[in-house]
């Protein structure tokens, strides 16, 4: 097989230039396909990371109804004592489970004494919050990072909110808010810090401690609105949920009384990431139209070019199927050159972008740096796709060649 | 015992609308080690004849048997396993493959036919460019070879696989009076070398007088036999 391998090689080189452009069509298609790949999916990680890891967690736990009326965030569907305490039950049995935190989440009008404006407030526990979604003290883009997230008496306000209202670290303001039976509440708070907003469903919040925001909805009790979980293993997403969602199965009046959600149920990036996923797709299929195009351009030309010759190979005895595998090697070659080298051209351009750190913004959010990056799988599953369709755009031009009569293919001129 | 017998040849085949009788009811036998030419105008049917002895086509009507198989009952791979164990062939344009060397050229059938191991490959391949005077050359590709020299490369090619016939369709045709006559002397040198029967085409009368027995064509059918050997004319 290695004495075809180099003739096919031999044959190739023989129409040198019509090879090196099909290689270069090659090339081209997997550094686009491979590029597109590395630079989409590291935005698409990036993103869903910082979704994840600095706002909603993996998976979320409301009351049933919840997240249907989610932009009220009603206090009349907050989760009671008794189903947090199930709730917290059933993660304590699943492994996959890393942590959760409790949150109480509602909407309120915060002044600086001079303005007022409404404002999103997760109320939470600092320690808990930041071992849930450990990139939010990163957010932080004025006062302190290090130490507990909020204190008592002390509130994180987005970027926005303190532009427009001109209030800073350190300055005092007042939440006022109304608590479930219609009564209104206010408290005295100290700015402690300000976080960048970024895309997304409570991208834009504000936090506060959980026992603040307890005493100032006059909770009479321990509600909350929603538990955030975050998994050991984000892979395990999909299984975590299911199992989650069998354990908290409990009907009431024959309907289910919590409802268990994925990040990507909750954010509408995750359309996004589907769109990315399916224009993937559609790269992937030009990709295969190239290679198929210009391969099978490459192989009918190369036997119509040679057909003098195939009916001599065939003439001193070469049996058909040797003919066959001989212009299928043609063609598996230009597909295992033009893998390799397009391979090596990705990594490269890829390890440059690395290199040269490209920024972009993305909403609100500036000064994102892109760290393309693409995996083994990744890289394996797209070669193993060039060179099947090119050894499968040989096929019919080899099927031909050793299908051809050699007394006619002797005659041909 | 013959090598090749026809008995009743015939060989029609379509050209458009028309029906073209190429050989017409030929009778003959060639006898082992012989050197054999077929003579005749072209479009007499030398080449159909060479053809058919080689199992490229089969008759339309009549039985031939080369090497005691009837070659009309061999199937398309039967046909070019039976070529690739008995029949080497050399034509008018050389037909070498021009990616390769001369030496790698002359291994090819031993490649893709027979699939000898590399050692007796190496070892089959040199006696053979010795044999026709070609090891100067063996590195050489089939376009830095003169047209005499490419033949000489054919020839060996032809007989490397052992075989016990040599089919070739006016080997001479492309070559300078000369260099004909040195490759006629060099088939001869081998049939008597390795006792290979060679059957080959001209319209040359002056090489034809190389031949020891001439079937002479005229309009597909066989009208003379000169047999310098003696030779059997059925």
């Amino acid at each position: 097989m290695f004495d075809v391998f180099k003739i096919a090689g031999r044959n190739l080189s023989r129409y040198r230039r019509r090879t090196v452009l099909t290689l270069l069509l090659i090339i081209i298609g997997m550094v686009a396909v491979l590029l597109f790949m590395s630079v989409t999916g590291s935005f698409k990680d990036m993103m869903v990371g910082q979704i994840t890891d600095s706002v909603l967690g993996h998976l979320e736990v409301h009351r049933k109804g919840y997240v249907a009326s989610i932009d009220n965030l009603p206090l009349n569907l907050n989760l009671k004592p008794q189903a947090v305490a199930k709730i917290e039950e059933a993660l304590k049995q699943i492994d996959a489970v890393q942590t959760y935190s409790p949150r109480v989440k509602f909407g309120g009008m915060f002044s600086n004494f001079v303005e007022t404006t409404s404002i999103r407030i997760n109320g939470v526990d600092p320690e808990r919050e930041t071992a849930t979604v450990p990139l939010l003290p990163g957010r932080i883009v004025e006062g302190r990072k290090d130490g507990p997230l909020v204190a008592k008496g002390e509130i994180v306000i987005p970027v926005l909110l303190a532009r427009g209202m001109k209030v800073k670290v350190g300055d005092t303001a007042v939440v006022v808010a109304t608590n479930r039976d219609g009564s209104v509440n206010g408290k005295t708070f100290v700015i402690r810090g300000v976080t960048e907003g970024i895309s997304g469903p409570g991208g834009r919040d504000g936090y506060i401690h959980i026992d603040d925001a307890r005493e100032l909805l006059r909770m009479k009790e321990a509600e909350v609105s929603e538990i955030a979980i975050r998994l050991k293993n984000p892979a395990l997403l999909d299984k975590t949920e299911a199992r989650l969602q069998q354990a908290l199965e409990g009907q009431v009046n024959g309907k289910p009384m919590l409802e268990v959600h994925t990040w990507a149920d909750l954010s509408p990036f995750a359309n996004l990431a589907r769109m990315i996923d399916m224009m993937t797709v559609f790269i992937k299929v030009v990709l295969v139209s190239i290679v198929l195009v210009s391969v099978m351009n490459v192989m009918v030309m190369a036997v119509y070019e040679r057909i003098r010759e195939i009916g001599t190979i065939a003439a001193i005895g070469t049996p058909p199927g040797r003919i066959l595998s001989l212009f299928l090697s043609e063609g598996l070659l230009l597909g295992v050159i033009g893998t390799a080298l397009g391979t090596l051209v990705s990594l490269g351009v890829i390890y440059a972008l690395n290199i040269w750190k490209v920024h972009f913004a993305f909403g609100q959010q500036q000064d994102l740096v892109l760290a393309p990056q693409i995996g083994v799988v990744q890289v394996a599953t797209i070669a193993a796709m060039v060179v099947g369709v090119a050894v499968l755009a040989s096929l019919q031009p080899a099927w031909k060649a050793s299908r051809l009569d050699p007394s006619e293919a002797l005659r041909h001129v | 015992m013959s090598l090749v017998k026809a008995q009743g040849l015939s060989k029609t085949y379509r050209a458009g609308d028309v029906e073209v009788q190429a050989v017409k009811n030929a009778d003959f036998v060639i006898e082992p080690a012989s050197f054999v030419a077929f003579v005749g105008p072209s479009g007499s049917g030398k080449s159909t004849l060479l053809n058919m002895i080689g199992c490229l086509d089969h008759p339309t009507s009549g039985t031939l048997t080369v090497l005691d198989t009837d070659i009309s009952t061999l199937d398309r791979r039967a046909s070019a396993h039976f070529r690739g164990r008995n029949i080497g062939f050399i034509f008018q344009d050389f037909n070498l493959v021009p990616v390769l060397t001369a030496y790698e050229n002359i291994e090819y059938p031993l490649i893709m036919v027979q699939q000898w191991p590399l050692e007796k490959r190496r070892e089959q391949v040199t006696r053979l460019l010795k044999a026709v005077g070609m090891e100067a050359q063996a590195d050489k590709r089939p376009d830095q070879l003169s047209g005499g020299q490419k033949q000489r490369v054919a020839v060996a090619r032809a007989l490397v696989s052992n075989a016990k016939l040599v089919l070739a369709d006016e080997p001479t045709a492309n070559l300078d009076r000369d260099t004909a006559y040195r490759i006629i002397a060099l088939m001869k040198k081998m049939r008597d070398e390795f006792g290979t029967t060679f059957v080959f085409s001209t319209h040359d009368p002056k090489i034809m007088s190389e031949a020891e027995t001439t079937f002479t064509l005229e309009d597909g059918r066989v009208v003379s036999t000169t047999d310098k050997r003696e030779a059997t004319h059925v």
